[in-house]
């Protein structure tokens, strides 16, 4: 018997070894900063993603494929990779002041957002499932821990507790899809299961396959908080610390869809009649029951949880489409929402204090007035995610719907935009709070941390930008898709 | 000047990022620099009418840039002759409106004037673009000012309702819009294979006749939520009653004139199949949305209130003309959008002057100002009787092209439109004698004070026009004759065209069809 010794190219996964590397290095200078001068910890990982974006940006132009086909360096995988990393420096950015608060600053706070990250890298540039599954679970135990880390706040453990116990059970699903993939077609390399695919056409509609497809969309249906797998969304995102709220909605949903996009373009292609039908039903309660119920809170953190859902509803959307257009779409959107959704939760954390949150929405009363710049900031990040242009919001549904349009799925497209219109009025009642109403209580003594601040100014630049000069990124975006399917 | 388009669009922009660095205290600056702003624009806006070619009938002071290429979305602007006096209209009517907040506006100047002058773009853009998604843009934009003045300026009482349920009645409206475009684009690129939004090329595009049906429904419910059309006008009098005056008076001006701006640019030459078929339902709802209007307009008692629903009667004649379909209906219909600009526009400044007084806008807490407030007086009078279309006035002229219209493309909708001109004498009239003529019976109105300066130069620019436009209506008429002409020929071409495309498949098109049968087009356009 023949080993064959597997190809190793440590260059296509430079970003994550840089990562993973900054990640130790803050455990161990964690060790000696005493709790106070933990803003140096924060510093240290903004560096390590600053380095690991670089070289991820060198690694644009290239397709290549390494570890035996496990893991590429593509297009797809790369544009994924930016976002993420934009999203965690834009993570630790809100954290630095965050953390002070809660006496969290510990070493392992920044080192497991940078784990996190890598785990979520993985996801997007695995080609096999085994790879993707893996990058899945060092994500998944990251967060857990992340989510409870204030150790002292019975809601922050509950959401741990809540979240580990369902998102374990979900992960179980996954990999029995995986199994029942790898029983039926003998791979688990994505590549080699489409050409199994396509070389058998009488293995279409294979009960096996259907079951692991279904099993499959139970997985990522969680991650991604689709309804009907969205139960815990709202309260892990109201129990968790709010800078780890921002990096679980925009980054965990990212790297679910970059894992669902890949399996299911790549592997699945085969299969798309079936599973459409099952992800349009998704996209559609999705959309609905995320903006309806959000209308009803009164907690912003609860409030952003639901309008997340309804987030992933339209990229569902373009999910569903599942043209050229609709998979360029989805990473436009998901970069989109990164800017506004981390927008939008920094104001959160601006907003509060030591012992103080102010996270319901009667608490933004007068404030458009007060802190005008504030006021206005959130102004955008929330007519951005209300799909109002010239925001980057608008344009990132412009693409969604268009793509629906363009494979014909016209109902879809018009549920899609009356759920857009439905979430209006809650976007608009926080801006009805902020500019409307008087206050009823002063909020007083807020400091604003300088890095939250700057947090702030990167997503509102973010959201102008895509919104008024999108054609860039989109091409970027389409140009990443090439080498996908 | 190549970029005069882009110049006007975006200069109140620059205004607004003026005042963000002027303290928010100094309140005489803040608006100063508004008002100089909006001057300065309204004399940029001047070269347009002035160096514009009345004979050419295409588009003038064209621009054309590549936005996002990948789509063929581009900045594409241009005005025509329907455009030209319609943004004329938004350029000095804010003059005015910056003028008439001067003391009725005291909290919050600065944001106040920013949301103002951010409108105004939001206005212009929205009637110069020439691309379907900039168009969309613009149109959006538009809402997020006005909504907030509602909400911020206008009435404690009700404010944050109107203000919530004007934006989601519009948004509501042009998010299907938003679809039809879309689905339009991906037609035309489908039978062309050339990605455009530009809606001069869309003009050309041959659209299947049961699809054009469903893209003219989305425009028009669109459209006609803006303007409103009778039944989706329910927004119209809480937005309006609620808001400030100015924001009234740029609502009725320019935003409402939006929607029946989009069925003459967009929605009626993009889908002329469907505009002919829907016409007998377009036409009783504008009927039904003049009596209407009128009549409920007779029961108000809140002067506001009145103006507004009087606002649905007129629009009713603006779209019953369009529709008309004849040189002296569509006319008479454009011309009545700015007539109804400056009647309106008056009226609510009128009103907002005499709320600043009193603190109430109630009909009967007032009586006999006639004799305290002469000036007042008088010029209520004339904007009260160009309202009602007295021969001399302005509104004489667009009723009248109206009236005429519809009577030579259906009598019977022309005997039901005039009636609501009698109605609307009445209301008006009315109104005007339980305001201003009897005894003053309320003690607090003898001490009332008459206009002062600054109202006066508010109100004589108003008034100058009502004349102007109603005695020398050529000076306008000049300038749109032609584009009309082309407007009417190109819907007729283009109607024809889709009726030979769409003949082969006669038989598998169903009732919608069958009725169209019956109906042909007015032959003679003059």
């Amino acid at each position: 018997m023949e080993i064959s010794v597997p190809d190793i190219n440590f260059s296509i996964i430079a970003p994550e070894l840089i990562l993973s590397a900054f990640a130790l290095a803050i455990l161990l200078v964690g060790a000696f900063v005493s709790g106070r001068k933990n803003e140096l910890l924060g510093y240290i990982s903004l560096c390590g993603i600053i380095i690991a974006l670089i070289s991820t940006v060198t690694l644009m132009d290239s397709s290549v494929r390494g570890f035996s086909n496990m893991i590429a360096a593509d297009g797809f995988g790369v544009f994924f990779k930016i976002v993420f990393l934009i999203i965690a420096g834009l993570t630790v950015l809100i954290s630095i002041g965050y953390t002070q608060r809660f006496d969290i600053g510990i070493g392992e706070y920044y080192a497991l957002i940078l784990f996190a990250t890598v785990g979520m890298m993985v996801m997007a540039a695995g080609t096999s499932l085994l790879t993707i599954f893996l990058g899945l679970e060092t994500m998944s135990i990251s967060i857990y821990v992340l989510a409870g880390i204030i150790r002292g706040d019975r809601k922050s453990i509950e959401s741990a507790m809540k979240y580990f116990i369902l998102g374990a059970f979900a992960t179980g699903f996954m990999l029995y899809g995986m199994a029942l993939i790898y029983g039926s077609t003998g791979s688990i390399i994505l590549e080699e299961i489409s050409t199994f695919f396509t070389s058998k056409p009488e293995l279409l509609r294979s009960p096996m396959v259907i079951i692991a497809i279904g099993l499959l969309t139970i997985g990522f249906g969680f991650k991604v908080a689709a309804v009907p797998f969205h139960m815990w969304t709202p309260d892990v995102y109201e129990g968790a610390p709010t800078s780890i709220t921002a990096f679980m909605a925009t980054g965990v949903k990212a790297a679910g869809f970059a894992g669902f996009v890949r399996i299911f373009f790549s592997a699945l292609q085969a299969y798309q009649p079936d599973w459409v039908a099952i992800m349009w039903i998704l996209a559609v309660a999705t959309m609905t029951v995320g903006n309806v119920v959000a209308i009803a809170q009164d907690n912003i953190k609860r409030m952003l949880a639901y309008s997340s859902i309804a987030h992933a509803g339209y990229i569902l959307v373009a999910f569903v489409a599942g043209n050229d257009l609709g998979t360029a779409s989805i990473l436009f959107y998901l970069l989109v929402y990164a800017f506004m959704n981390i927008g939008a939760f920094s104001i959160v954390i601006l907003l509060g204090k030591k012992g103080e949150e102010n996270v319901m929405i009667s608490d933004y009363a007068g404030i458009g007035f007060k802190y005008p710049l504030l006021g206005f900031s959130m102004t955008i990040f929330l007519l951005s995610m209300a799909g109002i242009p010239p925001l980057g919001g608008f344009m990132g549904k412009f693409y969604v719907f268009s793509a629906a349009v363009k494979a014909k799925y016209y109902w879809l497209a018009i549920i899609g935009v009356l759920n857009s219109a439905v979430s209006v009025y809650y976007y608009l009642r926080v801006t009805v709070f902020m500019y409307f109403r008087e206050p009823e209580r002063e909020i007083t003594g807020l400091t604003f941390s300088l890095a939250s601040v700057i947090a702030v100014i990167i997503s509102v630049g973010g959201i102008l930008y895509t919104g008024i000069f999108p054609a860039s990124i989109l091409t970027l975006a389409r140009r990443s898709i090439e080498t996908l399917m | 000047m190549d970029h005069l388009l882009s110049i006007i669009v975006f200069f109140p922009i620059i205004g607004a990022i003026v005042l963000i660095f002027i303290n928010k205290e100094n309140h005489p600056a803040i608006r100063l620099v508004a008002l100089i702003f909006s001057l300065v624009e309204f004399i940029l806006s001047l070269p347009l009418f002035l160096s514009f070619e009345p004979g050419v009938a295409g588009m003038q002071f064209v621009e054309k840039a590549k936005w996002i290429p990948e789509y063929g979305i581009s900045y594409h602007l241009g005005i025509d002759g329907i455009s030209l006096l319609l943004v004329l209209l938004t350029t000095f009517l804010t003059i005015l409106c910056i003028l008439s907040s001067w003391s009725a506006i005291t909290v919050g100047v600065k944001e106040y004037m920013i949301s103002f002058l951010f409108l105004e773009t939001g206005m212009v853009g929205a009637l110069v673009a020439l691309d379907l998604v900039l168009f969309y843009v613009f149109w959006e934009v538009m809402l997020i000012p006005m909504y907030l003045l509602i909400g911020v300026w206008g009435d404690p009482r009700r404010r944050i309702y109107a203000a919530v349920k004007f934006f989601i009645y519009t948004m509501a409206g042009s998010v299907l819009m938003l679809v039809a475009i879309l689905a339009l684009y991906f037609i035309n690129l489908k039978s062309t294979g050339v990605p455009t939004f530009d809606v001069l090329e869309l003009y050309k595009a041959v659209i299947p006749v049961r699809t054009q049906y469903w893209l003219f429904a989305a425009f028009a419910v669109a459209f006609a939520i803006k303007v409103p059309m009778f039944p989706f006008h329910t927004w119209l009098p809480d937005a309006h009653t609620e808001a400030p005056t100015a924001g009234s008076v740029i609502l009725a001006g320019v935003l409402l004139k939006m929607g029946t701006y989009g069925f003459i640019r967009f929605a009626m030459p993009l889908f002329p199949k469907a505009a002919m078929a829907l016409l007998p339902l377009i036409c009783v709802l504008a009927i039904i949305g003049i009596i209407y209007g009128a009549l409920v307009s007779m029961m108000q008692a809140d002067l506001k209130r009145l103006v507004a629903f009087s606002s649905v009667s007129h629009l009713g004649y603006v779209m019953l003309g369009m529709f008309a379909l004849n040189m002296q209906g569509v006319e008479g219909s454009i011309y009545q959008m700015l007539n109804h600009g400056v009647s309106t526009g008056s009226l609510f400044l009128l009103v907002g002057m005499i709320y600043e007084r009193r603190h109430t806008r109630m009909i009967a807490d007032f009586g006999g100002l006639s004799k305290v407030m002469p000036v007042f007086a008088v010029i209520f009078m004339i904007v009260t009787l160009s309202s009602i279309g007295l021969p001399g006035t302005n509104g004489f002229v667009g009723e009248f092209l109206i009236l005429l219209g519809a009577f030579r493309s259906n009598v019977i909708y022309g005997v039901a439109a005039a009636t609501g001109v009698i109605l609307g004498a009445a209301y008006m009239l009315w109104m005007f004698q339980r305001v201003m003529f009897g005894e003053i019976k309320n003690p607090e109105n003898m001490k009332l004070k008459d206009l002062n300066r600054r109202e006066i130069a508010t109100m004589v620019p108003m008034v100058l026009l009502i004349f102007v436009m109603g005695i020398y209506p050529k000076l306008f008429f000049s300038k749109m004759d032609v584009s009309v002409e082309q407007f009417l020929k190109g819907f007729k071409a283009k109607y024809e065209m889709s009726v030979e495309a769409s003949a082969p498949t006669m038989m598998s098109i169903r009732s919608g069809e069958r009725r169209l049968k019956g109906q042909t087009f007015p032959s003679k356009i003059d």
